[in-house]
């Protein structure tokens, strides 16, 4: 077994600090739910790994409508699940925080640890993907804001250069009349991995158009991806049955999936064309009257047969 | 090289000497020789292994030991005083939600820590709430029987 050393810093300096003294060897540790599986299997083996949880302030939850969502990259699925203000205002991101495994591993994992780990499922991201959400990145040249999506260059890896930090994702404030849905597709309720991930997010303007259209898709190809070409076929178009069909149909042949043990490439991309469908039309069909209860986007949000 | 380290275990400081790779599971079974939380996958899959820390349920395979000095922790040693067992632990046995018993320390952690912030669940909630403990023999039913009647019991109470 390869052993390492436990580093812990109590600010933003002194962790940027480790990172740049301990060069290669070390890791930055969030929740560290992924990192102890990953040790323990041999794939990760660093001589020190740098703990950001005693670090303060890295946690904080806040919102504003001019600013919009702000999420310390520290703050765990849990507190996003729980938090009343995303429930309302993001409810794609709530449903992605609530299919997220199960309890006790939402109390650990943090955002900005199943951003940084750059899993193609991870269950977060096709939501903060939709919502447009900005990484805020410091290091040892400062600080730099970047789209999540270039955040993410392939299956775990990011734009992250050496020691560098992500500190917070920001997510602007959705438009009035915007609706969202993420939903998760696997085999199994809770703790699976999602086969495959949907978010959609729609606002409407006042002659009920799309105004702003954004689907992001998970599991279904290197990176969590935007479905740009889907996107743009129903911006400014009428939600019709058939015009969101369609999306649909351009959001699945945008994907490149892979075939592996929880499902094949080709269900994969069917099942795109089916999850997207469905998390437009919620999407739609709660713009204009504000997120179902959270009851419902839990059931919503977990569909383990479809 | 193992490392100092003060815990909150249960209401009681520890002192001890832990590996810096060592889980918190491993320090509270190895160490301080609480060996009610279970090693069942070691990868957060299972959830025998759930303790509460700062009283939300945590896989305590997945939590480095040296992080969790700021916490309160409780393993399923801390529930049932000398006389008692809590309002949880008896109704799995007077409901029977128990077959080998290996997963019902973690499914109790789990409910305890859930019942604290929901007293009033439905059945569906409950669910949800044990959705990351697996357990091999009940089929649930009566896990789901015991914590729904604790949570009457517990309200009952107040």
């Amino acid at each position: 077994m390869a052993r390492f050393n436990y580093l812990e810093p109590h600010s933003l300096d002194e962790a940027l600090r480790m990172l740049a003294d301990g060069g290669d060897g070390v890791r930055l540790v969030a929740g560290s739910t992924d990192f102890l599986i990953r040790w323990r299997t041999g794939f990760w083996r660093p001589d020190a790994v740098v703990c950001m949880q005693h670090v303060p302030g890295l946690d904080a939850i806040s919102f504003n409508d001019a600013d919009g969502l702000s999420l310390g990259a520290m703050a765990t699925v849990q507190a996003i699940e729980q938090h009343d203000v995303i429930r309302q205002r993001y409810p794609a991101l709530a449903a992605g925080a609530t299919a997220f495994a199960g309890v006790q591993v939402r109390n650990l994992a943090t955002i900005g640890g199943n951003a940084c780990n750059a899993s193609p499922a991870g269950d977060t991201l096709p939501a903060l993907l939709a919502y447009d959400a900005q990484c805020r990145i410091v290091g040892p040249a400062g600080e730099r804001w970047l789209p999540l999506t270039e955040f993410f260059q392939g299956p775990g890896r990011t734009a992250l250069q050496p020691g560098e930090i992500l500190t917070e994702l920001r997510l602007p404030p959705p438009p009035p009349r915007t609706g969202g849905l993420y939903i998760k597709h696997s085999p199994r309720g809770a703790m699976d991995i999602s086969a495959i991930g949907a978010a959609a997010v729609v606002s409407l303007a006042d002659d009920g158009a799309c105004r702003r259209v954004s689907i992001a898709l998970g599991a279904v190809a290197p990176v969590p991806m935007r479905a740009n070409a889907a996107e743009g076929r129903l911006i400014g178009q009428q939600p019709t049955a058939a015009n969101i069909a369609e999306a649909a149909r351009i959001a699945a042949q945008s994907t490149n999936p892979i075939s592996d043990v929880r499902s094949g490439a080709g269900y994969r991309r069917d099942m795109v064309q089916v999850l997207t469908q469905r998390t437009l039309q919620h999407a739609v069909a709660t713009a204009a009257g504000g997120p179902a209860p959270f009851g419902e986007l839990r059931r919503l949000a977990l569909q383990t047969a479809i | 090289m193992k490392q100092p380290l003060q815990l909150q275990i249960n209401g009681e400081s520890r002192q001890m000497l832990v590996e810096p790779f060592y889980s918190l599971l491993d320090c509270l079974r190895d160490e301080a020789q609480l060996t009610g939380a279970k090693k069942g996958c070691d990868e957060g899959d299972c959830g025998a292994c759930t303790v509460l820390m700062d009283g939300q349920p945590v896989t305590s395979c997945l939590v480095l030991a040296h992080s969790a000095h700021h916490a309160d922790i409780t393993t399923i040693e801390g529930l049932a005083s000398v006389a008692a067992l809590s309002p949880v632990q008896r109704a799995f046995v007077e409901h029977g939600g128990l077959q080998c018993g290996f997963c019902i320390p973690g499914l109790i952690m789990s409910a305890t820590g859930f019942l604290q912030s929901n007293p009033n669940p439905t059945e569906e909630d409950v669910r949800f709430a044990i959705g990351g403990n697996l357990c091999r023999c009940t089929g649930y039913a009566r896990v789901v029987e015991a914590i729904m009647a604790a949570a009457a019991e517990m309200r009952a109470a107040q």
